[in-house]
């Protein structure tokens, strides 16, 4: 149990320029640019604004004040309300701008985002954790907004009010304007780096907190493990290690942003302390007025923000580049499972599925290793089911994704009728063939709509026409029926209750059976089954075989096998070995047949069994049996 | 209390005043003792705050007292007055930004030093608790309160309280030194406190409610996203993009709604901020305009009453969102203490018997298992396992047979009589020892992250590779571990990512035979594999089992020729019990079980 994470690199393409990079977004903020630009403006208007308000304090300090005229310093105070609430008003409108169109926008790409990840292929999934691409639908796509409402906006205008300010603190004293400025450089340097430095802790920080969440997942889904063998301590050292890790760096956290408020606040502390030596040394010599060294402190106040903030919104817009990146690093994967131009239809399919020199290998998978599948020569005739047998990791499972395209092949073909299933759309060809995996995945909705989603015209808003909603009941009942998972009718709100992530957990063999009834509901021309039963007792099987013979009789069936049982739903069955079909035939003919099969398939007690059998010569006769009585049902 | 005791009531939107305050109690209880040790940092990390905010409060005094006793005095050649002011000034910035720097230092070790000693509480209370309460708590209960809620407490730590602390300090002295510098100004800024502390009341009130729902509706985001990209496959077998898009669509579109509306409440509140701070500027500098006229303050006390009443409004904003955070780290802190109430009901002995090595002899004397008085499970029951017996416990699902296994293993005791591993009873054996004779391995083998290699070691820490190896080549694990990727070193991800379900129960047997328990229990721990896989396993059985008490459950009767005693359980029942020869040959259930199961196998 080190302290090892996933660490994928998909490949990263050719790095741009941070402006270029940038620039990527136009496709999506066009709309909003606009919008933008007039924020700036606002801000600009702003802050114009609140470098005014120090030249009417001059002219009340150089005016009234000197001149003991009471009744002027009124008007000039209701100037600075004045100009006060224009600068308000200013503010609120740079954010009230931004806000509709940038969420949009930040909407628009989460939609696009979301749309392109459904339509990549399994392969890809594969290589991306959904962590990875949740970071970037979320807190991604977050900070480009904010970046676009605040962090381009600000940095843009803040330049501007520097050089303004900067010219008007020039204007009263070149000298004092100068010192002023030449004191704020390294604060942009410094800042810059900080965020700079900081960033990458604080991302140190997310991936160990990551860890540690990890840590306690498992310390609590393996709960059972860690106490029978007693092995808490153990784990408390690993979490206690991540722990002490995070902590370390959470302080390190500290002495950053320890240092960077200690250069913000001693940097302009020297400058001031300078300007406020030499501003009254001026105004002894008569070189400015008491007023303008007023004006000179409180122009001062309102510059100290834009100056303290260039760097850090520098960083933050690398940071709003690396978001940019990841986002486009999704939306530029070239989809290499997509629909044909011209596709091919197929209106009633015969259900004829054929395999055709189908060679298969993952792309990450090691040089050293061969093509997983190596030349598959099988075909389904229609209403034919054929069970799929072989070892764990012979590519049972990936050959049952390359009927409905999960995966394209790497050579060679599958076809449906004929048709290579390349040439059909995508939509049409997973509406004729349907799939129950191993691993069933239930999504939260109700049990419904779990189970018949594969019939969309029999949910939703169609629903509401009772005719409908008679036939949805009728197929959602025969499809339970069938995979035995009646117990849905006893949840707590029957088959409206929810499941899933969100909703009631269920165990793995009632979670096999609802993805086994979805299957059957849709109503496929050809059925695909990887090992749909494997995680049911041995009575409730015997009650699923006997109730998809039905089903069977008169649909295409690829059926991936374990156990004996199973393989007794088929009329044929395939032996997939070393990358091959290396036999076809009835069960009897293979076990007869093939030394690998009966290793494959035949336990301990099945062979002795069949060595007594031999021995008395009867074993034809009980072989055949059950063959037949299959033969009878079609 | 009884209601809201432990982890009770822990859903629950409302409580009565009675209840909250013993929750509340809980919970301040628990931060006291988290905090108590920490008493003389806290008391230091204070200190510096309140000079370091002091020292970065007196700047504009400062120029005041420049421009006016500095510039008349400069106007005589006195520099001592100008002089004193520059250094003032340079000086109390310095000291200010060193003292700030060491407070954030402080904070942290504070607030870390709380984080870490909160976080292993809880771990290690986690791992106490019973099975009986994980399973009704469920693991994402469990999980979230380790991760969600103990980062809601840290953002309170690290940010919330910092802010607070400096904000209100520094709203504190630049008050207190504009009443000193000029009482009238000072009067004028307390006066906009009222309007101040309206205006951030609507906030707070709505930006809490905005910010509830925007939580809402990103973890309803978050849960469509990730559980279309984990299922990925049924989402494109079944042709459900299409919908998914309509769904994620109008998700999006709720949190952008709501985002959009908490971000119009900021563009409200700030803006009405900055204007009040003018309001309160504009009066201050036309009452210190009069008072200037008449020559009762100067100057530069205007300038400086100026700057101190617009810097007043600055740390508002971060103040108002305080309350947000403190809220969610308070309920976060109230679950926590909720969790860390619950007494595990499987205590550890306090005077443990010492048992180094155990024979293996297990005994059940007048045991009887129920989770209420009126649903009772085991009904009472006696059983002798004597040492190195292998007994097979067959029947339907929902027969008991698991809830015997666990109380074997004491992941359960029972409510009633003894259970017994060589004469002591397991209440009395110490962990340790409970844990190295006996060991249960279950269906769903779980495999932490880290090396294949790792994962069999944990059934004895301190094996060696030779070891490790050899543990997998008996039970028939090291063919299929020599072909993965890199060997024993794969990384098996999260949670067994690339291992099939067989493979990682082989893992989980190898991992139970380093352990080399006295006692080892097998629930269904062959479901999932293979038949060469399983016929491998079987034949290691054979010598696993071989000098140890083993207890086996399962569904495929195969198992069971291996062992030397089956019993037959139904309703909670021991209904049958004897050689599995014997009770082939007879006409019992076992008989009719048996035959059945032939018949399915061709």
């Amino acid at each position: 149990m080190t302290a090892t994470h996933p660490t994928l690199h998909p490949p990263q393409p050719a790095r741009l320029g941070t402006v270029r990079a940038l620039m990527r977004l136009r496709a999506y903020v066009g709309p909003a640019m606009a919008a933008i630009v007039a924020s700036m403006a606002a801000y600009l208007v702003a802050q114009l604004i609140a470098l005014a308000i120090p030249q009417v304090l001059e002219s009340i300090v150089d005016g009234p004040l000197a001149d003991g005229d009471r009744a002027a310093v009124v008007p000039l105070s209701l100037l600075v309300l004045a100009l006060g609430a224009g600068e308000a008003a200013m503010f609120a409108l740079r954010r009230w701008l931004v806000i509709g169109p940038t969420t949009r926008v930040e909407a628009r790409m989460r939609d696009a985002l979301y749309a392109k990840l459904q339509d990549l292929p399994v392969s890809f999934h594969d290589r991306w954790p959904s962590g990875q691409l949740l970071s970037r639908a979320v807190s991604d796509l977050g900070l480009i907004r904010r970046w676009l409402a605040f962090g381009l906006v600000l940095l843009v205008m803040n330049l501007v009010v520097i050089v303004v300010g900067a010219a008007i603190l020039i204007s009263m004293s070149w000298m004092l304007g100068l010192i002023y400025l030449a004191c704020s450089i390294p604060l942009w340097i410094v800042g810059y780096r900080f965020e700079g430095r900081y960033s990458e802790v604080s991302r140190r920080s997310q991936d160990q907190s990551g860890d540690l969440a990890t840590a306690v997942e498992e310390s609590v889904h393996g709960i059972r493990v860690l106490k029978a063998f007693g092995r808490g301590k153990h784990a408390l050292t690993s979490f206690r290690a991540r722990a002490e890790e995070l902590r370390s760096t959470e302080i390190e956290k500290a002495r950053l942003d320890a240092s960077i408020w200690v250069w913000i606040l001693v940097v302009p502390a020297v400058a001031l302390a300078v300007c406020l030596v030499l501003g009254v040394v001026l105004a002894s010599q008569g070189e400015l007025t008491v007023g303008q060294l007023v004006a000179f402190f409180a122009t001062a106040a309102v510059l100290a923000w834009p100056i303290e903030s260039i760097g850090f919104l520098l960083a933050f817009s690398l940071d709003a580049r690396t978001a940019t990146d990841r986002y486009f690093d999704i939306m530029d994967t070239e989809n290499e499972v997509t629909d044909p131009g011209q596709p091919v239809r197929v209106e009633r399919p015969r259900g004829e599925l054929a395999f055709r020199d189908v060679r298969f290998r993952y792309q990450d998978s090691p040089e050293r290793f061969g093509d997983l599948l190596d030349g598959i020569e099988l075909v389904l005739e229609p209403g034919e089911t054929m069970a799929l047998v072989g070892l764990t990791g012979s590519g049972k499972t990936t050959m049952t994704a390359l009927a409905t395209r999960l995966y394209d092949v790497t050579a060679g073909s599958v076809e449906l009728d004929g048709v290579d299933v390349r040439a059909l759309s995508r939509e049409e060809l997973r509406r004729h063939i349907a799939m129950a995996f191993e691993d069933a995945t239930l999504f939260s909705a109700s049990v419904r709509d779990n189970v018949l989603l594969g019939r969309p015209e029999l949910t939703g808003d169609a629903a509401s026409d009772p005719a409908v909603a008679a036939e949805a009941e009728r197929v959602l009942e025969e499809a339970l029926r069938i995979a035995q998972a009646g117990f849905a009718y006893g949840l707590p709100d029957g088959v409206d209750t929810k499941v899933g992530e969100e909703g009631m957990s269920l165990s793995g063999g009632q979670r096999q059976r609802l993805a086994l009834a979805r299957a059957v509901a849709a109503d496929p021309a050809v059925l695909v089954l990887d090992d749909p039963l494997s995680a049911l007792d041995v009575a409730t099987e015997a009650n699923v075989e006997a109730e998809l013979r039905t089903v069977l009789a008169s649909t295409t069936a690829l059926i991936v096998a374990h156990r004996p049982s199973t393989v007794m739903l088929a009329d044929r069955v395939a032996l997939l070995e070393d990358g091959r079909i290396t036999a076809v035939g009835t069960h009897s003919e293979l076990l007869r047949e093939s030394e690998h099969y009966r290793f494959v398939i035949s336990s301990l007690e099945d062979e002795q069994r069949r060595v007594r059998a031999d021995a008395s010569d009867l074993i034809e006769d009980e072989l055949t049996a059950p063959v037949e009585t299959k033969e009878a049902i079609r | 209390m009884s209601t809201v005791t432990g982890v009770q009531g822990e859903e629950r939107e409302e409580y009565t005043k009675a209840e909250s305050r013993w929750i509340r109690a809980r919970s301040l209880r628990l931060l006291g003792s988290l905090l108590q040790p920490l008493r003389a940092q806290l008391w230091l990390t204070m200190a510096v705050i309140v000079v370091s905010t002091g020292a970065q409060v007196a700047g504009p005094a400062i120029i005041a007292y420049g421009i006016d006793q500095g510039l008349p005095a400069l106007m005589r050649q006195d520099w001592m007055p100008i002089g004193l002011a520059g250094l003032a000034y340079l000086v109390t910035g310095a000291v200010g930004a060193f003292l700030i720097a060491w407070y954030i230092r402080l904070a942290a070790r504070v607030s870390q030093s709380v984080l870490i000693e909160l976080r292993t509480r809880v771990f290690l209370h986690t791992q106490k608790l019973s099975l009986e309460f994980h399973e009704s708590y469920t693991s994402g209960r469990i999980i979230s309160r380790q991760t969600s809620d103990l980062d809601a407490i840290r953002e309170l730590m690290d940010e919330g309280i910092n802010q607070l602390v400096r904000g209100v300090l520094y709203m504190l002295f630049t008050a207190i030194a504009l009443v000193w510098l000029d009482w009238l100004s000072g009067l004028l800024l307390l006066v906009t406190l009222l309007p101040l502390a309206v205006l951030t009341r609507w906030f707070q009130v709505r930006s809490q409610r905005l910010f509830r729902r925007s939580r809402v509706a990103s973890a309803k985001l978050i849960v469509q996203f990730v559980e279309t990209m984990t299922g990925i496959r049924a989402v494109q077998a079944f042709r459900t993009e299409r919908r998914n898009e309509r769904v994620f669509g109008d998700l999006v579109e709720d949190y952008r709604d709501v985002n959009a509306k908490a971000l119009g409440l900021f563009a409200v509140y700030n803006p009405a901020l900055n204007f009040m701070g003018y309001v309160a500027v504009a009066a201050v500098l036309l009452v210190g305009g009069f008072r200037a006229v008449d020559g009762a303050i100067e100057v530069g006390v205007l300038l400086a009453a100026v700057l101190y009443t617009k810097r007043f409004f600055d740390p508002m904003e971060e103040l108002a969102m305080f309350y947000n955070s403190y809220q969610s780290a308070a309920s976060a802190l109230e679950k926590i203490s909720g969790v860390l109430e619950e007494q595990p009901s499987v205590p550890d002995p306090a005077d443990p018997v010492d048992l180094w090595t155990a024979d293996g002899r297990v005994r059940f004397e007048g045991v009887e298992f129920a989770y209420t008085a009126d649903r009772v499970v085991l009904p009472r029951f006696d059983l002798d396992v004597p040492a190195g017996q292998t007994v097979a416990l067959v029947g339907s699902t929902g027969a008991g047979k698991s809830t015997l296994a666990k109380l074997i293993s004491r992941f359960y005791d029972p409510s009633d009589g003894v259970v017994e591993l060589d004469g002591v009873d397991l209440r009395r054996m110490h962990p340790k020892d409970l844990r190295r004779a006996i060991v249960m391995v279950t269906q769903e083998a779980y495999l932490f992250s880290g090396s294949v290699a790792d994962n069999i070691a944990l059934g004895k820490p301190e094996a060696s590779f030779e070891e490790i190896v050899a543990a997998a080549q008996a039970v028939g694990a090291h063919e299929f571990i020599e072909g993965l990727p890199n060997g024993y070193d794969t990384d098996v991800n999260k949670r067994g990512g690339r291992v099939s379900a067989g493979q990682r129960q082989l893992i989980s047997f190898a991992r139970a035979f380093l352990a080399d328990p006295a006692v080892l229990i097998l629930d269904e721990a062959t479901s999932s594999l293979d038949i060469p896989s399983e016929r491998l396993v079987q034949e290691g059985l054979q010598t696993l089992l071989a000098d140890r008490t083993a207890v086996i459950i399962a569904h495929r009767l195969s198992t069971v020729a291996i062992a030397d005693r089956v019993l037959v359980m139904e309703h909670g029942r021991i209904v049958e019990d004897g050689s599995p020869d014997e009770l082939i040959g007879g006409t019992g259930r076992f008989a009719a079980l048996h035959a059945a199961w032939r018949d399915s196998l061709v």
